[in-house]
C-alpha cells in the first residue's frame, strides 16, 4: 500500500496487482500517482481547478471536441510525424536499429504543440480570452503564442531571465507572434520561477484567463491531461513501428526536464512488458558534481508546484538551482507519473551529462542531417550508449522531441563562435 | 484551552478584534525577528503569524518573496525559526504565534517531527498555504496529536461545499484570502467581504481572520468592523525591506503602524 507515513517519509508505491494494466491505472480521482502528484495550491485555485477538470473530463469524450483536436493535428501541426529509420547513424553505432521519432518536424519545431493545441481548444471551449503560460527554452512559449496568434487569444507568457539570454531567438518568436513575454528576475531566475510566476498570474486573473502548463508536472489534473495531449506520439509510434519493421521496439529513449515528450512516447508502451523503457535527465557536470538537473536519479521525494515528486532540494526543504547546458531540461522537479514509473521499476531513468548531450548534438547533425535540440541530445546520447550494447535485429525508437534550431547560438558561444 | 482560542474569547468579552500582523522570520536577517516580535505585540499585535522562509513561495507577491529572499541568504531554516519561538516564549508566554508557510520544508523535516518540535517550542498553530485539506490528512493528525491548530485559508473562490469542508477540519480560526490574487496584491472592497463573511459564518463558529490587501489603519478598521481579526503582513514586510537593515528603525516603523491600526480598529 503507497502512503506517506506520519513522519512525512514516502513509502516506495508498489503495483497493488501485477496483472493490472499500467495504461488507465493512474492517476486517481485525486489526481494521485501512488503517493505522487495531487494538487498541492492556495485554496484560491481549488475551485478554478475542479472546473478545469469538469471541462477536461467533459470534452475528452465529446466526439465535436476530439474531431477538432485531430484536424487541427493533422492540418496545422502536420500529424502524423514520421518514424524515421536513422540508417547512417544506426550503422556508425554499430548496434540495435535507431528510430527516430520527428516530434521536430512539428509545426513549432517541437513535441508541446500538440499540448498547446488541445489546452487552447479547451481554454475556447470555456469562455477564456486570456491565456498564459511559463516557458524554458520557448519552445513550449512559441507553441503556445502560436495557439493563442490563431484563436485570437491574448497571451502572456512568463520566461526566467537566465533562459532570455540564452534562448534569444525563441524570444523574439513569441514577440513576433504578438506574444508578451514577461521577464522573471526572481530566485534562479529560469524555469522553475516563471511556473512560480504564472501561477501567481493565474491565481489574480483566474476569471479570464487558461493557464496552459507545458508539462506533465502542476497539480491536477495538469499531469494527466498534458499526457493525454503527448500520448498521440506513443499510439503513432506504436502503429508507426509495427507497419515499417513488423513488431515492437525493444527499447524507448526519451529525454526528461518535466516529462511531457517522454511520458508522450512511453504511456501508449507501458503495458507492452518487453519494451525496455528508458528516461534520460541532464547531469550537467555530472551527478557527482551537484551541478546538474536529475532529480529522478539524485533527488528525493518533497512538494513543488502543486504535485509531489521527486526534487533537488537541500537538507532544509529549499528547492536547489539546477544546472543543463539545455534551458528545457533545467527544472528541479518531474512529472509525478514519472516519479511513479520509477518507483514501480517499469522506467529506467539515467543520467546524460552537458558534454555528451553536445557530442550527440554534433553526431546527428553530421551523419544524419537532423539538427537536434539540445534537450533531445540528452536521449540521442543515451543510445549511443545502448545501441553499441545490442544486436543488429534489434529496435531502439528515440524522441527526437524537437529541432535545434534555437540551440545554435548556445552552440557555437561554447565554442567561442560569434554567430 | 490552546492559546489561540483564549486570545479570541478574551477579545471577545472585550468587544475587541484581533490585530496579526505577519513577518517573515529572519527577514532581513535572524538576530531582528525576536525582538521585533516583541515589539509588535507591545504595539498591539494579538497573534503573531511568522512567515516561514521558503525558494518558491508561489502564493506570495514580490513584496514577501523578497523578504524570503533576503532570509534565506542567511539559511534561515525551518528549525531556525523554532529556534526563534523558543526564545520569543522566554519572556511572553501569552501571544499566541501560528508558523505560516509551504509544505516542502515541513515535510522534509517529517510531520511528527516537526509538529513535536512545534510544540515543544510554543508554537499554537500552522498555516500550510499550499495544503488543502484534501491532501492534509496526515498533517493534520500529527498537529492534532500536539495540540497545534490548523489554520487554512479561504478564498473569495471557495463554494459553500468547500468552506464546509475546511471548516470542519480547521480549528483557532479562519483566515479569508480578500481578494484573488497573491499576498500584497490589490485593494479590497469591504462589501465583498462583509457578504463572503456572512457566507463562512453559516458554516462555523470559528473566528474569521481577514488578509491581502489590509494596508493602513483606515483599510484595518474598516475590515475590523466585519472580521474578528485583521491579518497584516505585505505592508509591514515592506516597511521591514526600507529600513535596509536598520534593527531600530525597523521596530520603531512596524510599532508605528500597527499602533495606528490598533487604535484605529479600536476606535470604530
Amino acid at each position: 500500500m503507497s502512503r506517506v507515513t506520519s513522519s512525512g517519509v514516502v513509502n516506495v508505491s508498489q503495483i497493488e496487482n501485477t496483472n493490472k494494466p499500467l495504461i488507465g491505472q493512474v492517476p486517481d480521482n485525486r489526481g494521485h500517482f501512488g503517493v505522487y502528484g495531487g494538487k498541492f495550491v492556495a485554496e484560491t485555485l481549488m475551485v478554478p481547478l475542479q472546473e478545469l477538470q469538469d471541462a477536461y473530463d467533459q470534452y475528452l469524450t465529446d466526439p465535436d471536441f476530439i474531431a477538432e483536436l485531430d484536424a487541427d493535428l493533422q492540418h496545422y501541426v502536420g500529424r502524423p510525424s514520421p518514424l524515421y529509420l536513422a540508417e547512417g547513424w544506426t550503422r556508425h553505432l554499430g548496434g540495435a536499429q535507431i528510430y527516430l521519432k520527428r516530434e521536430d518536424l512539428n509545426h513549432t519545431g517541437a513535441h508541446k504543440v500538440n499540448n498547446t493545441i488541445g489546452q487552447a481548444l479547451l481554454a475556447k471551449r470555456l469562455g477564456k480570452t486570456r491565456i498564459i503560460a511559463e516557458t524554458g527554452a520557448g519552445q513550449h512559449g512559441v507553441a503556445t503564442a502560436t495557439v493563442a496568434a490563431r484563436l485570437g487569444l491574448k497571451c502572456v507568457i512568463y520566461m526566467g531571465a537566465v533562459d532570455i539570454a540564452r534562448q534569444a531567438i525563441n524570444v523574439y518568436r513569441m514577440k513576433l507572434l504578438g506574444a508578451e513575454v514577461v521577464s522573471v528576475e526572481s530566485g534562479s531566475k529560469t524555469l522553475k520561477d516563471a511556473l512560480n510566476e504564472a501561477m501567481r498570474d493565474w491565481v489574480t486573473n483566474i476569471d479570464d484567463t487558461f493557464y496552459i502548463i507545458g508539462t506533465v508536472a502542476g497539480p491536477h489534473p495538469y499531469p494527466a491531461m498534458v499526457r493525454d495531449f503527448q500520448a498521440i506520439i506513443g499510439r503513432e509510434a506504436r502503429q508507426q513501428i509495427q507497419q515499417q519493421a513488423g513488431r515492437l521496439p525493444d527499447a524507448l529513449i526519451a529525454c526528461v526536464g518535466g516529462g511531457s515528450n517522454a511520458i508522450g512516447l512511453f504511456y501508449p508502451f507501458l503495458d507492452d512488458e518487453d519494451v525496455v523503457v528508458y528516461g534520460v535527465e541532464a547531469a550537467g557536470d555530472g551527478l557527482e558534481s551537484g551541478r546538474h538537473a536529475a532529480p529522478l536519479c539524485a533527488g528525493r521525494p518533497g512538494v513543488l508546484h502543486g504535485n509531489r515528486t521527486y526534487l533537488m532540494e537541500d537538507d532544509d526543504g529549499q528547492i536547489i538551482e539546477t544546472h543543463s547546458v539545455s534551458a528545457g531540461l533545467d527544472y528541479p522537479g518531474v512529472g509525478p507519473e514519472h516519479a511513479w514509473l520509477k518507483d514501480i521499476g517499469r522506467v529506467e531513468y539515467v543520467a546524460i551529462d552537458d558534454e555528451e548531450a553536445l557530442q550527440a548534438f554534433h553526431d546527428l547533425t553530421r551523419i544524419e542531417g537532423i539538427i537536434p535540440a539540445l534537450e533531445s541530445s540528452h536521449a540521442l546520447a543515451y543510445a549511443t550508449k545502448l545501441a553499441p550494447t545490442m544486436d543488429k535485429d534489434q529496435i531502439i525508437i528515440v524522441n527526437l522531441s524537437g529541432r535545434g534550431d534555437k540551440d545554435i547560438h548556445t552552440v557555437a558561444a561554447l565554442e567561442g563562435i560569434e554567430v | 484551552m490552546s492559546r489561540i482560542r483564549n486570545c479570541f474569547d478574551k477579545l471577545k468579552s472585550g468587544n475587541r478584534k484581533a490585530l496579526i500582523p505577519y513577518v517573515t522570520a529572519g527577514d532581513p536577517d535572524p538576530t531582528v525577528t525576536v525582538p521585533l516580535m516583541h515589539a509588535m505585540v507591545n504595539a498591539g499585535a494579538d497573534i503573531i503569524e511568522l512567515g516561514v522562509p521558503f525558494s518558491d513561495p508561489m502564493a506570495d507577491g514580490p513584496v514577501i518573496q523578497r523578504a524570503a529572499e533576503r532570509a534565506l541568504e542567511h539559511h534561515v531554516s525551518l528549525r531556525d525559526v523554532l529556534a526563534m519561538v523558543t526564545e520569543f516564549r522566554q519572556q511572553d508566554s501569552h501571544t499566541p504565534v501560528v508558523l505560516m508557510g509551504y509544505l516542502n520544508p515541513v515535510e522534509v523535516m517529517g510531520y511528527t517531527v516537526f509538529a513535536e518540535a512545534a510544540a515543544q517550542a510554543g508554537v499554537d498553530g500552522v498555516l500550510t498555504v499550499d495544503l488543502p485539506p484534501e491532501e492534509a490528512e496526515t498533517l493534520l493528525a500529527a498537529l492534532q496529536s500536539q495540540q497545534l491548530d490548523p489554520i487554512f485559508l479561504l478564498a473569495p473562490t471557495s463554494d459553500d461545499e468547500r468552506i464546509k469542508l475546511i471548516c470542519e477540519v480547521a480549528s483557532g480560526y479562519v483566515y479569508y484570502v480578500a481578494v484573488k490574487g497573491v499576498t500584497g496584491a490589490g485593494n479590497l472592497d469591504v462589501q465583498a467581504v462583509a457578504d463572503k463573511l456572512e457566507q463562512i459564518r453559516k458554516h462555523t463558529d470559528l473566528p474569521v481572520g481577514v488578509g491581502f490587501g489590509i494596508k493602513d489603519a483606515k483599510s484595518a478598521a474598516a475590515v475590523a468592523v466585519v472580521a474578528d481579526a485583521v491579518v497584516v503582513g505585505s505592508a509591514l514586510v515592506q516597511k521591514v525591506e526600507q529600513a535596509a537593515g536598520q534593527h531600530d528603525r525597523i521596530n520603531a516603523e512596524i510599532s508605528g503602524l500597527l499602533a495606528k491600526m490598533r487604535s484605529g480598529m479600536d476606535a470604530k
